[in-house]
């Protein structure tokens, strides 16, 4: 690995882990798409701020950047208020209009400048250790390293001295504003970092990609913990994983990184959303699967005790016969004689079946259970 | 800016009428089916199809290698499509909401797609010349056959809505009441949802992947401004959408060094904030105009009023008040003595002596039938 390698993953690290912290509060209060505003409508600060200073790597920049993140917020709950359009209408008129006068202004005024637009909107973090920081003439390192460091420490920050405030406000906007912690103060707090946070990623690794770092680690680690302190560090780890293992992955592939890194991220997602313990797809059909056999078992045994003492006995305790009258499929009846032998609820003689007493006892309380209370 | 000039190479200038015509018959299908995702509440579905197109656009690439319109918008369509599943599945089987499912899918998709377009650039066979264009459009690229695969796409796509009318209409307005009649609800959803991704295809080639969801909400969410009714809306959103489409083509053929795709999507927003504006009975002018109009009435109806009540008290409708008591009586509303000029130029107020007026006849029968109306109206509730 060469030291060219190893910052270049630092950085996407960071990187990674200063887009999750925001996101998880983008994605919890169902504002996602906001990013992807934000994130295309800072350019337009970009120019207009580059415009006033003349400086192309002037912290400035920054600045108006993250002002115009704002005012993207602001514009889209101004169309909002209205009530002429619904909420996603007014995200997806506002963006690509601030958006588009960027991009006139770049090839109208500064096409001569290196404000390249494909870099904006895709990043190319190969290049990222090549601006490095030099002070007294001592190299210090990649300079995105301490712009995007100072970002995370203050995302992280904000949400270590906000965290009540945010957490009520997430989770009960009413309470929060009863309890006087001013709701849209958070709100445009929140905003400005995510705008902060796409403007310091987005030389980085494009300002798409920063939406894929900042949705998909916090919504795979949404389907792996209630808990929300869990969800900040799954999302974190997560984001940083995406990150290193995508920066690989580019490497084996000769490909874009940050196009790597969100596909990873993406991936992740996906393994999460068929894997996970208790909310993945494979959970949920096991989960089904399971309870549809219990509840066949249980069916069963009271399809017994109904018969038991009568003179369809005999007929009525025939596994062939169950199954046509309660209208199971084969290989299921099969399955559900096998699992109630493996209780104990019944027990199988020459083709018959016949309640052991625990399945006569279970059959009674079943049918409590199931179809009185 | 030579405006005849333009207009007649806008008919004789190869260059020019093809962009143009792309450019409309863009605005056109996406205007029109637009109307349709803006009323189901998907306009952001088409922001991430376009996105999401990109992958498809290079597989389709690497697969056949072919940079035919056809394959390239086949590659790109069947995309979207599995981007919208995605989506859907997502929302319907985890607690992940649906901006969070939107965003993700969108950006990774856009991820895997430069991926994928970096592998093709290094491939040594291959130049992806003409596949990046797809990024932010390039319109100035369209050639007479993509304009003609673009028609055909476009015209049989709004052909299929105009033969699902109803079913449409009914599933963008009330989709359970359509499934209790028993209309293939799911179907319809996937038709739609093709034809709407046929629609984003088209437009990439000519203001790209990023701006591409602008063509979709913004023809739609201005012509719902000035109608509630799907059919014009829908025509007018196709007009508009062909009028952002020309305008911006002619804009930034006639402008050195301004870019078609955001100068069309520059053009369609101006159109939505003229329309947010100035739309009758919505728009914000047209609501204030009115509400000023109502405050107005109101305000010199009450001062009729008080001046009734207060004859009332004096048991003579000629008794002159004078102006401090009626300002008191409007509880510092304001405006008073220029209601009372008002009042008086209808005749329904005199000024008895400087600064003391009193009702005339008509004043008092108005006054008593605005009372009635309105104890009438409470009565009501």
């Amino acid at each position: 690995m060469s030291g060219e390698q190893i910052e270049i993953q630092v950085i996407a690290s960071i990187v990674a882990a200063a887009c999750a912290l925001p996101g998880v509060f983008l994605v919890l209060r169902r504002m996602a798409m906001m990013s992807d505003a934000i994130s295309h409508a800072i350019l337009l600060g970009i120019v207009l701020a580059f415009f006033l200073v003349g400086d192309i790597s002037s912290p400035l920049l920054i600045l108006g950047a993250a002002l115009s993140g704002v005012l993207t917020v602001s514009l889209v709950e101004l169309v909002n208020k209205t009530g002429l359009v619904r909420e996603d209408a007014s995200i997806g008129l506002v963006f690509p209009l601030l958006f588009s006068i960027g991009v006139i202004l770049i090839s109208r005024y500064a096409y001569n400048i290196h404000i390249d637009i494909d870099a904006v909107l895709l990043g190319e973090l190969a290049f990222a250790p090549f601006d490095r920081l030099f002070i007294y003439g001592r190299d210090l390192g990649p300079a995105s390293i301490y712009v995007m460091g100072v970002i995370l420490l203050l995302n992280l920050a904000f949400i270590l001295i906000f965290y009540k405030e945010l957490k009520v406000a997430t989770f009960d906007a009413g309470l929060a504003a009863a309890l006087g912690f001013t709701p849209g103060l958070i709100h445009y707090g929140l905003m400005g970092l995510v705008s902060v946070t796409a403007v310091g990623a987005f030389n980085a690794v494009g300002s798409i990609l920063v939406v894929a770092l900042m949705i998909a680690p916090p919504a795979a680690a949404y389907l792996l913990t209630d808990r929300l302190p869990r969800m900040i560090i799954l999302s974190v780890l997560i984001g940083v994983l995406s990150a290193v293992s995508g920066f690989w992955a580019a490497i084996l592939l000769d490909a874009n990184i940050a196009g790597s890194m969100a596909s990873v991220s993406g991936l992740v997602f996906l393994v999460v959303f068929l894997l996970a313990p208790e909310r993945g797809l494979a959970a949920i059909a096991r989960r089904r699967r399971r309870q549809k056999r219990e509840f066949a078992g249980r069916v069963l045994v009271i399809h017994l005790l109904n018969h038991e003492g009568t003179p369809e006995e005999a007929r009525e305790s025939e596994v062939g016969h169950i199954e046509e009258t309660l209208r199971w499929k084969e290989g299921f009846a099969k399955s559900v004689v096998g699992y109630s032998v493996k209780r104990g609820m019944v027990l199988t003689e020459n083709g018959r079946l016949r309640l052991t007493e625990k399945g006569r006892e279970f059959a009674g309380r079943s049918v409590v259970e199931e179809f009185i209370a | 800016m030579d405006v005849p000039g333009l207009f007649s190479d806008l008919f004789f200038d190869y260059t020019l009428r093809t962009i143009a015509l792309g450019s409309a018959i863009l605005g056109i299908v996406s205007g029109a089916l637009g109307s349709y995702a803006v009323l189901r509440k998907q306009s952001l579905l088409g922001d991430a199809m376009s996105h999401a197109a990109l992958p498809g656009i290079a597989l389709a690439f690497l697969l056949t290698g072919s940079k035919m319109p056809l394959v390239l918008i086949v590659g790109a369509a069947a995309a979207g499509w599995v981007a919208t599943l995605f989506i859907m599945s997502i929302v319907n089987t985890t607690r992940v909401k649906y901006d969070t499912a939107l965003g993700m899918v969108l950006s990774v998709f856009f991820g895997f797609g430069l991926v994928l377009l970096t592998i093709i650039q290094k491939r040594p066979d291959a130049t992806q010349a003409g596949l990046d264009k797809f990024l932010f459009g390039q319109a100035a690229a369209l050639l007479e056959r993509d304009v003609v695969t673009m028609g055909i796409l476009g015209a049989s796509a709004i052909l299929i809505t105009m033969l699902l009318w109803k079913e449409f209409k009914l599933l963008s307005f009330d989709p359970d009441f359509a499934s209790t009649l028993g209309f293939p609800v799911r179907i319809l959803d996937i038709i739609l949802t093709t034809l709407i991704v046929i629609a984003i295809v088209l437009g990439l080639q000519t203001v790209g992947v990023v701006l591409m969801s602008a063509m979709i909400v913004a023809p739609a969410a201005s012509a719902r401004q000035w109608t509630d009714n799907l059919g014009i809306m829908i025509i007018l959103s196709a007009f508009f959408g062909a009028l952002a489409g020309i305008s911006g083509a002619l804009l930034s053929a006639s402008v050195p060094r301004l870019p078609t795709g955001p100068t069309i999507v520059v053009s369609v927003s101006v159109i939505v904030i003229v329309s947010m504006l100035l739309a009758p009975r919505r728009g914000i002018l047209w609501r204030w105009w009115r509400e000023r109009r109502q405050r107005g009435r109101l305000r010199l109806e009450g001062i009729l009023e008080d001046l009734y009540s207060l004859a009332l008290e004096h048991n003579d409708p000629g008794h002159a008040h004078s102006l401090s008591v009626l300002r008191l009586m409007s509880a510092g509303k304001g405006g008073v003595e220029k209601s009372l000029e008002i009042l008086s130029e209808r005749g329904l107020v005199r000024a008895v002596r400087p600064g003391e007026w009193a009702l005339t006849t008509a004043g008092l029968e108005e006054a008593e039938k605005t009372m009635s109306e309105r104890s009438g109206m409470s009565d009501e509730r």
